[in-house]
């Protein structure tokens, strides 16, 4: 029960973090990606904010040895920078470049029922799930060099 | 069009900050919106951590209604290109979050604080991309 209530705040604080932001808004997005145009650097300060604030928790809950309600912290290991990385990134790029929203946006803004909104997330389910679906054959793009593709 | 809004950028910035450290300090997780939502949607094994997933997103969902009814202001959502071009991104987006294993939070601001090198790579990537789209979508097309 404390996970799922732990699970609701954190979402509380980052749904609201999105909205007071404007990254709720595709159009605001596209303004700032849109370097070339009428560009609108706001979402630099959002992940100014976002990555000074995360910096410095995650360096003093770190020093716990364990979260409060887990037994350990599940923190991802890889260091190694793969194919399906790149691939992906620059696919979520031309997808986020394209509508203006990313996952944690659009999730956030489906409560005012555009009907973009709605398609845009069951349009982002189906291409997460066809990823999922895949993951196996995926998982096995490498370098050239390193043989079988 | 937009207005520059740094100061409500950099609050809202830090709520998501805030966000992430609660998560990690409560649930031991990274709070990656993309793999939060992923996770839910494996059918076939019985996932024990499925509740607090859940309740991530209701809050993310429930978080932006709150504020519209405490100040009155409906939030200005608008969008850039016609539904079939929509489709298309969301696709894009969900199949590139998973093979690349994170999006604007996970990899953007999480996996950037933990100075991952996965993350500032694919960071890299998916904003060069998101700029390479808007300049093609917007100045090529659009003509503006």
């Amino acid at each position: 029960m404390s996970r799922i209530l732990a699970g609701l705040i954190a979402g509380l604080l980052f749904g609201a973090g999105l909205s007071i932001s404007g990254m709720i808004n595709p159009a605001k997005v596209v303004g700032f990606l849109n370097i070339a145009g009428a560009w609108d650097p706001s979402l630099a300060f959002v992940m100014l904010g976002g990555v000074i604030v995360t910096a410095v928790g995650y360096g003093t809950v770190l020093r716990r040895s364990q979260p409060l309600f887990e037994p350990r912290f599940t923190l991802p290991t890889r260091r190694d920078i793969d194919p399906p990385l790149l691939l992906g990134a620059g696919l979520f790029g031309i997808g986020w470049g394209l509508g203006g929203y990313c996952p944690g946006p659009a999730l956030a803004g489906i409560g005012f029922g555009h009907p973009e909104t709605m398609a845009f997330v069951l349009s982002m389910l189906a291409g997460m799930v066809l990823a999922r679906q895949n993951a196996n054959f995926l998982a096995h793009l490498k370098w050239k060099a390193e043989g079988t593709v | 069009m937009n207005t520059f809004t740094p100061l409500a950028s950099l609050l809202g910035g830090i709520l998501i900050g805030l966000s992430a450290v609660a998560l990690l300090l409560l649930n031991g997780r990274i709070a990656g919106i993309s793999g939060i939502t992923a996770g839910l949607l494996s059918f076939s094994d019985k996932a024990p951590d499925r509740g607090w997933r859940i309740a991530f997103i209701v809050g993310l969902v429930a978080a932006p209604l709150m504020l519209m009814l405490l100040s009155g202001d409906r939030p200005d959502i608008s969008f850039v290109v016609p539904l079939p071009l929509t489709l298309l991104a969301g696709l894009l987006v969900g199949f590139g979050t998973v093979l690349g294993n994170g999006c604007t939070s996970g990899h953007g601001i999480c996996g950037v604080a933990r100075l991952s090198p996965r993350s500032i790579i694919a960071t890299v990537v998916f904003m060069a991309a998101g700029i390479a789209t808007t300049f093609v979508t917007q100045h090529l097309i659009a003509g503006g």
